[in-house]
């Protein structure tokens, strides 16, 4: 029980962060929407009827699971913060299991990212975006494994960082591929072979082909744009999930305890 | 209450040892000090017996309990002051009261100081009159001054009831002031909850407060004891003399047997004997005597001082 406890302390200490925060709040909203509405937009103009399918809601589907993915993802390399505020000495010294620390941190950045989740479907509502009440609930889950499921990504990536200006500096090289490997605003399924392989090592495939795969079952009207079945999305991110955990939990501890 | 035994710290791509085999004693309710220059290895001491980081080599135990293998029980009974600030800035001082005492299992979590048990609320009353902050202990930790945020620091520490509470430089950056009253404050935490406090230092006034005292430099123990028996061990108390007929002095020191040295002054060593008692001894008239008496201060200036030469 006294580590549910402080799983939920931790967790909720990244929330009420991320409220007192302002300028990170305003920020969490604007990004995606620059994103669907500008680059969607455009794309949709310029290429829509050669691709034979609907760009915009392409883009949207793409950017709202690649947002709640990375940016929960983020929100646990911030633990890096932590570190060099010399907060995280307070957690670590504390009697709690390590898994406990890194579990509360997916937890927290996961509702941290969750805001942001919201404003993209706000927005998709606005501009146009075809999403039935059935879509919406149907999202709720996976929106949810999306967050946990790149928070825990976040969790390898900071168990390698030795100080923030790496993570800056290894951010691109992490994230910006992936955009692209991913299938965010670009079709992913005619790569040829090096690429693919590439693609099906980008762990932000999976979350968005995932959402990809629930949203367009429940809006068939749209083509089909899915890679893999749902199930063997939720298997590879369930086998990803328990392998970043383990691994970056053991290599965050070593970093820590053996300087 | 702890015992450290050959404690070895090497960091990483370091070329000497931080900690080079370190060995002592701290009896339950104990003040103890570990007394040291910057870069001693006061700080890495800290961490390894806090289970922060994994020593090189040695051993060490807390309450019976072994820091490396037991370590999740180590951390249950004990509470650390940091060097630095370790307080959430953008928390209030109750959200980090909180935060800490949820941590060590004390109370279960709730998001909002109201849905706390009363029994935790009356705590944080309590601890924040004694340390003065009243209704600030809801202010967030940014409109702290460097006093206040320390109280707060070791209030937090003392919420699980530690057994041993480890202090790294509680008093640095602080000013005259603020030092004094967060003295009195421990002074009355170890009176009232007669907690086992180990102390890092390089003010060498806030160590004699100590019951023991143990000098370290570059990561070797140097001194070790009460602070008069480390007086004794590291002052060399000795009488100058002079005289018009230095022969003369020079031979009957001989032989009554007191050791000296120098060609005139002469220096005698008091070795544990009073000035008088030497004094008195001598027939020779003197011209100049000198009694040389120094503090522990000297004393420990001039071993940091040998050592960083």
């Amino acid at each position: 029980m006294h580590e549910l406890w402080a799983v939920l302390a931790i967790a909720h200490r990244d929330l009420v962060k991320l409220l007192r925060d302002r300028t990170r709040l305003i920020s969490d909203f604007i990004f995606p929407l620059i994103i669907i509405g500008v680059l969607g937009t455009s794309l949709q103009a310029g290429f829509g009827e050669v691709a034979g399918f609907d760009i915009l809601t392409f883009v949207f589907t793409g950017v709202l699971a690649q947002t709640l993915w990375q940016s929960a993802a983020l929100g646990v390399i911030s633990l890096i913060e932590d570190r060099e505020n010399d907060f995280s000495q307070e957690i670590f010294v504390s009697p709690i299991s390590r898994y406990s620390i890194v579990l509360g941190k997916i937890l927290g950045e996961s509702l941290v990212a969750l805001p942001q989740g919201i404003a993209i479907v706000a927005f998709g509502l606005v501009i146009g975006i075809p999403l039935s009440l059935t879509a919406l609930l149907a999202l709720v889950p996976v929106v949810l494994i999306v967050t946990v499921f790149g928070a825990a990504f976040g969790v390898l990536v900071l168990s390698r960082l030795p100080n923030r200006r790496a993570a800056t500096q290894i951010f691109p090289f992490v994230m910006l591929p992936q955009f692209f490997l991913a299938g965010v605003f670009n079709p992913v399924g005619n790569l040829p072979w090096f690429l693919d392989i590439a693609s099906r090592l980008a762990p932000m495939r999976y979350a968005v082909d995932l959402l990809r795969n629930v949203y367009y079952a429940i809006h068939p009207e749209s083509v089909d744009v899915a890679l893999a079945p749902i199930g063997t999305n939720l298997a590879i991110i369930g086998g990803l999930f328990a392998v970043f955990i383990v691994v970056g939990t053991a290599l965050f501890v070593r970093a820590e305890q053996n300087r | 209450m702890i015992h450290v035994e050959q404690l070895v710290k090497r960091y990483r791509k370091a070329t000497r040892n931080a900690v080079d085999g370190i060995s002592f004693d701290v009896h339950a309710g104990e003040f103890f000090a570990l007394l040291g220059p910057n870069g001693a290895g006061k700080t890495t001491t800290i961490s390894i017996l806090t289970t922060t980081l994994a020593p090189t080599d040695g051993t060490a135990t807390i309450d019976g309990h072994d820091i490396v293998r037991e370590a999740s029980a180590v951390r249950r009974k004990v509470g650390i002051i940091f060097q630095r600030p370790s307080l959430d800035r953008n928390l209030t001082g109750e959200e980090n009261v909180r935060f800490h005492a949820v941590l060590y299992g004390v109370y279960p979590y709730a998001p909002s100081y109201r849905l706390m048990p009363t029994a935790y609320r009356q705590q944080v009353e309590e601890l924040a009159a004694i340390v003065g902050l009243g209704d600030d202990v809801f202010t967030p930790i940014h409109t702290y001054s460097g006093g206040m945020s320390r109280k707060l620091e070791i209030v937090r520490s003392l919420i699980h009831r530690p057994r041993v509470l480890f202090l790294d430089e509680p008093t640095s950056g602080l000013d005259s002031p603020s030092r004094r009253s967060l003295w009195s404050y421990l002074e009355r935490v170890r009176r009232e909850s007669n907690t086992t406090i180990l102390l890092t230092t390089h003010y060498l006034e806030e160590a004699e407060q100590a019951d023991r005292i143990c000098i370290i430099d570059q990561g070797r123990v140097v001194s070790y004891g009460t602070p008069s028996a480390i007086k004794a061990d590291l002052v060399e108390e000795y009488v100058l003399v002079d005289t018009a007929d230095r022969a003369q002095l020079r031979a009957e020191l001989a032989t009554r047997g007191l050791a000296f040295s120098g060609e005139g002054p002469f220096r005698i060593e008091l070795s544990g004997r009073g000035t008088h008692a030497v004094l008195k001894s001598i027939d020779t008239p003197l011209s100049i005597v000198q009694t040389h008496m120094p503090t522990l201060e000297d004393a420990y200036l001039e071993i940091v001082g040998r050592t960083d030469a």
